[in-house]
């Protein structure tokens, strides 16, 4: 097939989009896994209630929306913390197969009560007008979303990275990862550094939700559900536990899915099972991901 | 890690095959003499859910003003089949099995309706759809009826306009391959262009995406290289809303055409500003009643739920009407009784136009052109059945 330049660099254009919200999503999926050890599946549920509670503070309080949407995902990492005491807390002694089963239950049950308290039909998202802005450079058409995505996925991932590996909350999170009861031997507040990695996971999984909710302006109850698995897949081919491999991932598959698209056409139905075909590639060839460390298991 | 997916995905597996388990709603079970019960099933939620919702509105409305027939009270024993295919079978399954429904209403949505066409049709049950539009709906399904009229029709109508209206030479077709509806529709409008258009190239394009699908943004790119005169996209309102607006971010400025799954308040909540000038056919409108039943419905369904009625609704409140009628005809609450003068059903007078059911169980009715239009939809003109 013959592609003119121009075609090619719009598809480059979406393709990148694509690939930043993905990263963006991965990015708290990968922190908590790395640290916690532990498969969040209700993510993709938080996902979608920092985007209704952006909705709603936006729509139904006269606060603006620039601050809504830095207070609605700081409220969802405070739902993100109970989550964690309710659901997760009173299994850290059980092994991990309970904790995980009980992720997946928490993900059933936050989507169905909000499907309750949302209601079933969808929701327009209220996009800022100064966000719904098209660039056109060169004959490619570039949304004003498209370029802030990118933009807040670099700035939270640097903040991410600056908590982590120069603070103490971050050198404590960095000990808990490596060896749970030696860290709390030596004095560090398991607890306290648990809900706070909640709080930022969720806080990143709301973000992402608003990012969402500006390109994708339809919101639903199980909104969270698909973006949910891409992004945990993501977060596996970067390496599961390292943010950066995250955001590697997330390119990968929104690259990958636009450019399948784009050359394959015929293909375009395959489109969600290209994100779990590159799962298993990866899973039989390099089960730690493209930028994962083999972990040894000591005795 | 590989043993940890194989887990996640086994306790998933499992998870998902419970929850299947506890589906709609639960009533009292058994067959009271004095109770007459009809089902109804329509997407409450998922991808459909408006559409279910406006439907089941027109339902309840007709229910409010009659509620007896034979001397006995109707029950409406409402299930929700979730937008989904497997819901759907089970939902008809639980109306007929459990609840013992004499009569079913449903679904919004070709392939919820066809999901459920076996199941009508082995315990013979008679059913009848408010708006599925897909011929294959009632083919050879002797219990499957519907109000409204098919896709060849829609197709032929929309092609009519492109052509004749806009003066189109070229037209992509962009489909939900997940939908029946969309499919079929795609089909018959892509069989009418060329016909009018005298040539088999008049199609320069053919896109795809499934249902749930947000971004569109690659199809698109792929679509404007192509440069048609006009774009038809029938799908589900939320995916074809998205489209037409990440179209408009494209710098894509071709007419977009659709059908009567476009009307629905979402479309335009949605869609914002990019759906203006959208162009759909549909079964009904508020600004051009055609009965006198036309009038009585838009007026108490207006002081019910204080807003303007749509398709979907009317058609809602005719399904109920033509089965309540059958009924009273067949004397008697046996369901393959009602079948029969379901399908005997000729000018009837509803909120929609006068229904005759054909020999496939299809309503022959006339179509409405509707256009956005300062975020409102907008008559443009209604196109007669050609016999």
């Amino acid at each position: 097939m013959n592609m003119s330049i121009q075609e090619f660099l719009q598809h480059l254009a979406n393709g990148i989009s694509l690939g930043s919200l993905y990263a963006l999503i991965a990015i708290g999926y990968t922190m908590v896994y790395g640290i916690l050890r532990l498969i969040n599946f209700a993510h993709g549920d938080i996902f979608m209630l920092g985007t209704y509670l952006t909705f709603y503070g936006i729509l139904f309080t006269p606060i603006p929306w620039y601050i809504v949407f830095i207070l609605a995902p700081a409220l969802t990492g405070l739902i993100g913390l109970v989550l964690e005491k309710l659901a997760y807390k009173p299994l850290r002694e059980s092994p991990r197969i309970t904790v995980l089963i009980s992720a997946i239950g928490a993900s059933f049950l936050i989507q169905n009560l909000g499907i309750l308290v949302f209601g079933g039909r969808p929701k327009a998202f209220p996009t800022p007008a100064i966000l719904e802005r098209v660039l056109k450079i060169g004959g490619v058409s570039v949304a004003i979303v498209n370029f802030v995505i990118p933009v807040v996925t670099v700035i939270l991932l640097i903040g991410l990275n600056f908590i982590i590996q120069k603070t103490k909350t971050g050198m404590a999170m960095r000990a808990l990862s490596k060896d749970y009861e030696t860290a709390s031997l030596m004095g560090i507040n398991i607890n306290q550094i648990i809900s706070i990695t909640f709080f930022i996971g969720s806080f990143l999984a709301a973000m992402g939700g608003i990012m969402w909710g500006v390109k994708y302006p339809q919101l639903m109850p199980h909104m969270g559900v698909l973006p949910g698995l891409k992004c945990f897949i993501a977060a596996v081919v970067g390496g599961i536990g390292n943010i950066t491999g995250a955001v590697l991932g997330g390119f990968i598959l929104g690259l990958g899915e636009i450019m399948l698209i784009a050359f394959l056409p015929t293909l375009t139905g395959y489109r969600d099972a290209f994100a779990f075909i590159l799962l298993i590639i990866i899973l039989l060839f390099k089960p730690t991901g493209l930028m994962g460390e083999k972990v040894t298991e000591k005795v | 890690m590989k043993r940890k997916s194989i887990l996640i995905i086994l306790s998933m597996v499992l998870i998902m095959g419970t929850l299947a388990g506890c589906g709609a709603k639960e009533t009292s079970g058994g067959t009271d003499s004095d109770v007459i019960k009809i089902g109804v099933f329509e997407p409450m939620t998922g991808v459909n859910a408006a559409g279910g919702e406006m439907t089941v509105e027109g339902i309840k409305l007709a229910h409010e003003k009659v509620n007896t027939v034979l001397g006995k009270k109707i029950e409406l024993v409402i299930a929700d089949n979730k937008s989904d295919k497997v819901e759907a079978t089970n939902a008809v399954s639980k109306l007929i099995d459990k609840d013992k429904v004499v009569a079913i209403i449903g679904s919004y949505g070709s392939s919820l309706s066809m999901a459920a066409g076996d199941v009508v049709k082995e315990a013979k049950v008679p059913a009848v759809g408010c708006s599925p539009t897909n011929p294959l709906v009632t083919l050879n399904n002797d219990y499957y009826f519907r109000v409204c009229f098919i896709d060849p029709f829609q197709g032929t109508v929309m092609a009519n306009y492109a052509v004749n209206e806009l003066g189109a030479k070229t037209a992509a077709i962009i489909q939900d391959v997940q939908q029946d509806y969309s499919v079929g529709l795609a089909a018959y409008f892509k069989e009418a262009f060329i016909k009018l258009t005298g040539s088999e190239s008049s199609i320069v394009g053919e896109a795809s995406y499934n249902t749930g699908d947000q971004d569109f943004s690659a199809q698109l790119t792929n679509i404007k290289a192509l440069n048609p005169d006009v774009i038809f996209a029938p799908g589900n309102y939320g995916e074809s809303a998205l489209l037409i607006k990440q179209a408009r971010d494209l710098g894509i400025t071709t007419p977009i055409l659709g059908g009567d799954t476009w009307e629905s308040p979402e479309f335009l909540e949605i869609g914002g500003a990019a759906v203006e000038g959208a162009v759909f056919s549909t079964h009904f409108t508020a600004e051009a009643p055609v009965t006198e039943v036309s009038d009585v419905f838009l007026r108490e369904y207006k002081e019910k739920y204080g807003k303007d009625a749509n398709a979907f609704a009317a058609l809602g409140y005719d399904a109920y009407m033509v089965i309540i009628e059958a009924i009273e005809k067949a004397g008697s609450a046996d369901p393959v009784a009602i079948r029969d003068k379901i399908a005997e059903t000729a000018n009837f007078v509803g909120a929609t136009g006068v229904i005759t059911l054909d020999e496939n169980g299809d309503a022959v009715k006339s179509a409405v052109i509707n256009k956005v239009e300062n975020g409102q939809f907008v008559y443009l003109t209604t196109i007669e059945p050609v016999n």
